[in-house]
């Protein structure tokens, strides 16, 4: 069974591209030796104050500084299962061909179809199946990167696991978190989910296409949207059809532009 | 879900920690934890039996302060308590979504001997 959430998935390593990592953790005690007499230490108190995540936000920070170094544009796309976060960056990808370069990573608890449908379209792709942990983090990305060819990539897209709740606590080093709201969903996920949407820049509404048919109501689905990720950029497409898909396209080639050009060393005043 | 993940940090930083100062044991651990952090209390406590089993910090005392939001209006230039990251000012209505506390995952303090 999953030890994280108890959902019955997975069982097993985290694996990248295939291969497994052995993760060593250092022997948390020290076998003290005995001279027959009692050891009365007084007990303390030590104040650490520290962040629990700091481990993984230093290892994100370490891959944003090694990403802009590279001139990547990275995204890291979020959302819960079936909202059509591998179609997207599929399309995504073969609308941006001739444009800009795009390599992929997946994230998933098992299986690598996610991948297999990617590679067949001919982008480069490094599966991480992460067995029983429902989110990718700092450390994984970093590993999977190191398996693409990154000077032939200018966009990398990560495709988290299909998960609103546990992935929005883990920096990965992305420029941009987008989070995918398809229409099949319900109008409230970004009221029932708020720290994954509020943590977005970009947030995108899939499925546009049979909008009317499965009766999303767009008014309150954009309501819900701007109240919890005010801040975010909102586009509104379908990856099958291909409405709405130029202006997220373009955002990227803009986004993409300004990386480029900007200075990697900050000039000295 | 992701509480096992979250905790086990704990427990290597607490560890960290406890060697670090010369103790061998780890009596205690407090966490300061924001209700807009993503992480739950109760299955933090159910994950820390589990993660802390086999180490220095097994049976330790865990307590986990809440922590409210708050909000921060730049209009008043005074903070105000908020429901969650949209919120309007109760003193000149403006609305402000800047978070000020609330989305702590800290390790405040460590017991040992």
């Amino acid at each position: 069974m999953c030890k994280e959430c108890g959902c019955g998935l997975g069982g097993g390593d985290v694996k990248v591209g295939g291969h497994s990592h052995d993760h060593d953790h250092s022997h948390g005690h020290s076998h003290g030796h005995h001279h027959g007499h009692s050891h009365a230490p007084a007990p303390f108190k030590l104040d650490l104050n520290r962040s629990l995540m700091e481990k993984n936000d230093r290892l994100a920070e370490r891959n944003r500084g090694f990403f802009k170094a590279k001139k990547l544009l990275v995204l890291n796309v979020v959302s819960s299962p079936g909202s059509g976060k591998t179609t997207f960056i599929r399309e995504t990808a073969a609308n941006l061909a001739g444009k800009l370069r795009v390599g992929v990573i997946v994230g998933d608890l098992a299986t690598d179809n996610d991948a297999a449908r990617l590679r067949e379209a001919g982008i480069p792709v490094v599966q991480i199946t992460t067995g029983t942990v429902c989110h990718l983090d700092a450390d994984m990305v970093s590993k999977a990167a190191a398996q693409l060819d990154l000077d032939k990539v200018d966009v990398l897209v990560i495709e988290n696991v299909g998960n609103l709740v546990c992935p929005a606590d883990y920096d990965l080093g992305e420029d941009l978190r987008v989070v995918l709201l398809s229409t099949t969903e319900g109008e409230d996920k970004p009221l029932k989910y708020p720290p994954m949407f509020h943590s977005a820049q970009v947030a995108v509404i899939t499925k546009s296409d049979i909008a009317t048919v499965v009766g999303f109501d767009r008014k309150q689905a954009l309501g819900n949207l701007k109240r919890v990720s005010h801040h975010a950029e909102i586009f509104e497409l379908s990856s099958k059809t291909g409405q709405g898909m130029k202006a997220w396209l373009d955002f990227l080639v803009k986004q993409r532009g300004e990386i480029e050009t900007s200075p990697l060393v900050l000039p000295q005043s | 879900m992701h509480e096992v993940s979250i905790m086990a940090e704990a427990v290597r930083m607490a560890v960290e920690s406890a060697q670090a100062a010369g103790a061998w044991r780890i009596t205690g651990l407090r966490l300061r934890v924001g209700t807009l952090s993503g992480a739950v209390p109760d299955a933090m406590r159910f994950a820390w039996d589990v993660v802390s089993r086999d180490t220095i910090a097994a049976g330790a005392r865990l307590e986990i302060d809440s922590v409210p939001p708050v909000c921060w209006c730049a209009t008043c230039r005074a903070e105000f308590a908020c429901a969650d990251y949209f919120n309007e000012c109760p003193r000149c209505h403006n609305v402000s979504g800047e978070l000020r506390r609330g989305r702590e995952l800290d390790i405040a303090s460590v017991e040992m001997n």
